[in-house]
């Protein structure tokens, strides 16, 4: 039965993957990212980690994508079509996925995988605790220094949007 | 019930079988509630409209007309879809199923009962707020493939607005969070059959938090007086201009799912949920629970519904100072003064 879901989403995934590199519609594109992102996060549903499955579809398909349909919305007409890409990039991006690809692959393959015996449910208590703890292992260095970054885009958001003051 | 029917389907069908047939049972269900829902809402809607106005509402198709949306339903069924030339077909058609998706996906993790819950997963909360920021999509994609004027700035408007405002909800739900200590709808719910209901536990903070999730609810939702999504007076029908028969009628029917959905999470984290008031109907165990949550969710409806039809629309520029320079403080300041009560343990 998982294998069964577990290929059914890889398959989506893989499939809107090569339709959102392939596309020549904008907002097609950015709708077939949503889709490879949604079958992402249905993977962590999967492997029950749901906290992360939430995170992936609030942060991704609530926000990251939301904010591109936004831009293409206002900058991009319906009709209007992306150019064709020439010969040589195309064959130089096909080059650089395959070796992607087979990077993935080799690590993949020889990588010793151990199946776990008992399932470990991760709450969100644990990952709050986890944030905010000075021991070894905890994470508030880090989480403090992404708030200090985010609070800086945020004032420079607002110095941006309030512009210089009209010359009289 | 649920159990024998359980036990019947695994003794007459293999395993696979069986739990997938489980599985399109319990959607079946939802589909139907989310159907019914939807239809008695909209006639709830036209009943309070016309009690507020002094008139009488529909009363013709069946007993006090109840039966007048079932009709127009078959109505929205039978008619022609159209649509224009020089639309983008893919995302014009794909439109109406993400607001519906995202509006049936919320509505398993309610809890209606103790045992009538389709998925209880630790982190319910959070999961509703990042379902519902989904449905937004569908109505950006509907607005700009429309081609349509209208239908764009409706679009516009409806994404400036429910970005805005989901930042009250999340925050305002946050503030009760810190009471609760767990995100699961079913602990927050067992929390309280000891304490009483959250938004007396909390008391100050919590009513607050009431207040502005109210608030960023019906904006959320796109109802009136935050419905300058679709004002008819300047954008004909906004984002759904275009759209016509059932295609329409998804649009129009997740509009009231998503009260229900705003209205239910009001329910659980501030009423209580399924629990009887002082625990009245506790001893009865025939009594199903689901009666209470159905009523208290119907009140905070009828609430939303006296807002739509007694406040003038905002503009745009009033609608996001109201979000940025009113409510966001206030709930900033709000999850503090919560935190230092519980800090202090002034919890009733």
């Amino acid at each position: 039965m998982e294998r069964i879901i577990f290929y059914i989403l890889a398959f989506i995934m893989v499939f809107f993957a090569i339709k959102a590199v392939s596309s020549r519609k904008m907002l097609r594109a950015v709708i077939y990212l949503l889709f490879v992102l949604i079958g992402i996060s249905g993977i962590y549903f999967m492997v029950d980690y749901s906290f992360l499955a939430a995170v992936q579809l609030a942060v991704y398909a609530g926000g990251v994508i939301v904010l591109i349909i936004f831009s293409v919305m206002l900058v991009h007409h319906i009709e209007l079509k992306l150019d064709e890409t020439n010969l040589k990039q195309r064959i130089f991006a096909a080059m650089l996925s395959i070796v992607g690809v087979l990077l993935t692959l080799y690590a993949i393959f020889t990588y010793q995988f151990n199946p776990t015996e008992k399932l470990i449910a991760i709450e969100v208590e644990d990952i709050g605790r986890g944030l905010l703890s000075v021991d070894d292992g905890g994470y508030i260095l880090p989480f403090e220094v992404i708030s200090i970054l985010l609070v800086a885009v945020m004032i420079g958001a607002i110095v941006i949007a309030k512009g210089k003051k009209l010359e009289q | 019930m649920i159990e024998t029917i359980h036990n019947w389907l695994y003794s007459i069908m293999p395993e696979g079988v069986a739990s997938i047939t489980e599985m399109v049972l319990i959607a079946t269900a939802y589909l139907a509630l989310f159907a019914l829902a939807g239809l008695y809402l909209v006639y709830f809607e036209r009943k309070v409209a016309a009690w507020f106005q002094l008139r009488l509402g529909p009363n013709r198709v069946g007993p006090f007309g109840l039966f007048q949306t079932m009709a127009d339903a078959l109505k929205l069924v039978s008619k022609e879809l159209t649509t224009n030339d020089r639309i983008d077909k893919l995302l014009y058609n794909l439109a109406p199923y993400f607001v519906i998706v995202a509006a049936l996906i919320a509505l398993a993790v309610l809890p209606f009962s103790k045992q009538f819950q389709a998925f209880d997963i630790n982190i319910g909360i959070f999961f509703l707020l990042a379902v519902s920021s989904m449905g937004v999509i569908g109505i950006l994609l509907g607005g700009w493939a429309s081609n349509n004027k209208y239908a764009l700035i409706g679009a516009i408007r409806s994404g400036i607005q429910t970005i805005s405002y989901e930042l009250s909800v999340g925050l305002s739900l946050l503030t009760m969070v810190l009471l609760t200590g767990s995100l699961q709808l079913s602990e927050i719910i067992e929390v309280q059959r000891t304490g009483g209901w959250l938004i007396l536990q909390g008391h100050i903070p919590a009513v607050i938090a009431f207040m502005i999730f109210m608030i960023a609810g019906t904006a959320e939702t796109n109802r009136a007086p935050f419905d300058l999504v679709e004002a008819e007076s300047e954008l004909g029908a906004g984002f759904h201009t275009e759209y016509s028969g059932m295609k329409f009628a998804y649009f129009f029917l997740a509009e009231f799912i998503n009260m229900f959905i705003i209205a239910s999470i009001a329910v659980v984290v501030f009423f209580g949920g399924w629990l009887s008031p002082f625990g009245i109907t506790d001893e009865i165990t025939w009594f199903p629970q689901f009666i209470w949550f159905f009523i208290k969710v119907l009140g905070i409806i009828f609430l939303m519904m006296w807002f739509r039809w007694t406040f003038p629309r905002l503009r745009v520029d009033q609608l996001l100072t109201l979000e940025w320079k009113y409510l966001l403080p206030i709930n900033l300041v709000n999850m503090v003064l919560m935190a230092i009560i519980i800090w202090l343990n002034l919890t009733l």
